[in-house]
């Protein structure tokens, strides 16, 4: 019964576990990148960036058209619109890496990652809770989805030590105002990809109960 | 939605046709002034159960039923009740839009006439409200005494609604009233029922899922005799409670 | 591809022998009887046109011996016997259709009392004439009159009527009941109003074949109705309806009578059997009318 219909869910699960694979390697190879000053593997972040733009389009797409043709109800239901939701979020991490990236290309912020070594912890953090809420979606995982919205508040406090940090270094001038503006924009990237994750790990819970946040919406 | 009354209380519900066993322990609740919706695949008893609520399957034989109905409290199954009464109470639109071969006035003026008015001036006036209320008047004011068959199905069904409102009952019963019609008319008989639902309690039963989750307050889930799932209409079709309501809402029944 | 196009091709016509044998066969059975209907009116209108004459129209025929040939007296006797028949048969059979269809339990008795009529209708009608002629004639004494003659026709014309109407009755379709009742109405009350109604067309076709069989009947009414021709007079309202219990033979019987002598008589059976054609002609037009103006009225 309604093979279309499960073979067109299946396909839709299959393009979300694809493009979560890209923002995962996207982010994690920005962080490399950064690190290890290495131009080349930024460059190809940013093109690459385009074809995560199109995954999105194309899951969007799918989207509309499972709403239009097969008018899901339930789990169905529940499944793409939270696909819907999700697929934001998702480009926005592979955004905010490409940011990264495209920084690490006009700086060297190497030197600071040295000095500041929570920028380095920050980092595995982030690519740590994007991995994991891909999981947690791959998986239908509630459990793991709720450890990576809690971890967001260490990412969040490791934010704000890194900002004190910065400003202290800043003010002692033992780096130049420049770099540090750049690591604070990274810093504050790496935040918004941890809140993107977390978002992403609310729409797993909704898949699974309707809640989001904590909330019954549908 | 804690003021909502319950307009007919069903408990332990059994009927049985010859040896078959077609509703098995039915409980359920049909609240005042709501739109309950009956959904569930085909020989499931939805229909069955619908008409027990105004005793249409006396007219089946073989057909025997045990547990409590209660209209307002009060038996429909005892003794003694005159079932024209209480099916003047609990009207009835069928699947089949079913115009008496008379004009379309006096299949409106059909439940009135029965029930002892014969006052022309009273008639007029409830032929003329019933078929405003049905949204079907402005089609057929020029044709009134025209035969209700030369309408097309869509209007004919909703003449056929007129004809039930007349006898202004308190609950309608309605058996897949749209699933002989085209989508334009079934869209003007689900707008005419959200309309008339402050009036009346509306029981439907009808196979379009959609159709349930377009038009019903609640939602009652059969399946082989059984109720498996009843609620709102919103829980129903957004996080039912049993596998086999979710199986047959997604369409992976089977 | 070749033979795809042969096969397929739309502008081809495909010719099967066996198609136009049979199409030949059905056309041939179809020919013979109306060619056979036909040539029967025409026999019967030539040689009836024979001994036709206003004054055979408008004059009785005497009792033996027969000074003047004429069927007058038949022809009223005839719609006497129409009438009081469907004024029997028609509610009688018409009520029973009802019981049997709508109220009485569907099981043993009312398949007993189907299997009954079926066999009435099956009997053939001299046994209804002497059975006629003993319950009528000699129990309510009514002698040969054309009320017995009329009763005698009733009870064969019942079985027609009674499944004709049930089975009108049963093509009524459930959805009027349903609606009916649904709305609350009493059973006879829907009944009344919206199963009758609908099979008033069946009601009337089962007029229109006892007619005909009334009409066409001579056996069962030789030892009820009698055989007198004569022409009685109507002098005041009573005796339309006294008349019923006087002899009266119908144009069947007088045929018979004259088609016994033979001889020179033979064109008057002939020219009786016209009218009887144009009777039956007649009525059979005016109950077609009739079922039309219903049905009209009605949609």
């Amino acid at each position: 019964m309604r093979n279309t219909f499960e073979h067109k869910l299946g396909k839709l699960n299959n393009d979300l576990i694809r493009m979560g694979g890209m923002i995962e390697e996207a982010i994690a190879s920005a962080i490399t990148a950064l690190r290890d000053n290495n131009n080349e593997l930024a460059q190809s972040v940013v093109d690459n960036d385009i074809r995560v733009d199109d995954a999105e389009k194309s899951i969007e797409s799918q989207c509309l058209s499972i709403i239009l043709r097969e008018q899901p109800v339930a789990r169905d239901l529940r499944k793409v619109s939270a696909a819907l939701k999700m697929v934001t979020d998702m480009e926005r991490i592979a955004d905010n890496a490409a940011d990264i990236a495209e920084i690490s290309l006009i700086a060297d912020v190497s030197a600071i990652m040295h000095i500041v070594k929570e920028i380095q912890v920050m980092s595995e953090k982030v690519i740590h809770m994007v991995s994991g809420a891909v999981d947690a979606f791959v998986r239908t995982d509630i459990t793991l989805a709720k450890t990576i919205i809690e971890d967001d508040d260490e990412v969040d406090e490791l934010f704000i030590s890194i900002r004190n940090k910065i400003v202290d270094l800043i003010k002692s001038e033992s780096c130049s105002g420049e770099v540090a503006v750049d690591a604070l924009m990274i810093v504050k990237y790496l935040e918004r990809i941890a809140d993107h994750a977390v978002n992403v790990c609310e729409w797993v819970e909704f898949f699974e109960t309707g809640e989001y946040k904590n909330t019954q919406i549908i | 939605m804690e003021n909502e009354n319950v307009k007919i209380s069903t408990k332990n519900v059994n009927l049985y046709y010859g040896e078959n066993h077609a509703l098995k322990d039915i409980n359920l609740d049909i609240k005042t002034n709501r739109i309950t919706a009956f959904i569930g695949p085909s020989g499931c008893g939805k229909s069955t159960y619908l008409k027990s609520l105004n005793r249409m399957n006396d007219l089946v034989p073989g057909c025997r039923i045990t547990g409590s109905f209660l209209l307002d409290g009060e038996d429909i199954y005892a003794d003694g009740v005159d079932t024209n009464v209480l099916r003047r109470r609990i009207g009835m639109v069928f699947q089949k839009p079913n115009p008496f071969p008379m004009s379309i006035y006096d299949n409106v003026a059909y439940g009135p006439r029965v029930h002892g008015i014969k006052s022309k001036a009273k008639l007029d006036r409830i032929v003329e409200e019933s078929l405003i209320g049905a949204a079907v008047f402005d089609e057929v004011k020029d044709r009134l005494h025209k035969s209700a068959l030369s309408l097309s199905g869509g209007q004919q069904q909703r003449v056929c609604i007129a004809r039930a409102i007349a006898v202004q009952p308190e609950v309608i019963l309605m058996d897949e009233p749209t699933s002989a019609l085209d989508p334009v008319s079934t869209l003007k008989i689900e707008e005419l029922m959200n309309t008339i639902k402050d009036k009346y309690t509306v029981a439907i039963v009808t196979h379009n899922m959609q159709q349930a989750a377009r038009i019903s307050d609640y939602t009652a889930f059969f399946l082989v005799g059984e109720m498996v799932e009843y609620g709102k209409t919103d829980d129903i079709f957004s996080r039912p409670k049993d596998k086999r309501t979710e199986d047959y809402i997604t369409g992976r029944f089977g | 591809m070749t033979k795809n196009d042969t096969q397929n091709s739309l502008c081809k016509k495909h010719i099967r022998i066996s198609d136009i044998i049979l199409k030949a066969l059905i056309f041939l059975c179809s020919a013979v009887v109306v060619a056979m209907t036909l040539g029967m009116i025409i026999y019967i209108a030539v040689k009836g046109m024979e001994g036709m004459s206003w004054t055979f129209l408008s004059t009785p025929a005497f009792s033996y011996p027969y000074e003047n040939y004429g069927v007058l007296g038949n022809i009223i006797n005839t719609l006497y016997l129409v009438v009081i028949t469907l004024l029997v048969a028609t509610p009688i059979g018409v009520g029973a259709a009802i019981y049997l269809t709508e109220y009485a339990k569907q099981g043993r008795l009312t398949k007993i009392i189907e299997f009954t009529t079926e066999t009435l209708s099956g009997i053939p009608s001299i046994i209804y004439g002497l059975f006629g002629s003993v319950f009528f004639y000699n129990i309510f004494k009514l002698n040969y009159s054309i009320l017995a003659g009329a009763l005698t026709l009733s009870i064969m014309v019942l079985p027609t009527i009674i499944r004709t109407t049930q089975e009108a009755i049963k093509t009524v379709p459930l959805g009027y009941r349903e609606g009916a009742i649904g709305l609350g109405a009493p059973k006879w009350h829907m009944i009344r109003t919206v199963v009758l109604p609908s099979c008033i067309d069946g009601i009337l076709t089962s007029v229109i074949l006892s007619i005909g069989r009334i009409v066409g009947e001579s056996a069962a009414l030789i030892f009820t109705a009698g055989i007198a021709s004569e022409l009685t007079s109507f002098d005041s309202i009573a005796d339309v309806f006294t008349k019923v219990l006087n002899q009266g033979g119908s144009l069947t019987v007088q045929l018979y009578q004259y088609a016994q002598r033979g001889g020179s008589e033979m064109k008057y059976a002939f020219s009786t059997a016209l009218v009887l054609l144009v009777t039956v002609l007649i009525i059979n037009i005016c109950a077609k009318l009739v079922a039309y103006r219903v049905r009209k009225k009605r949609s």
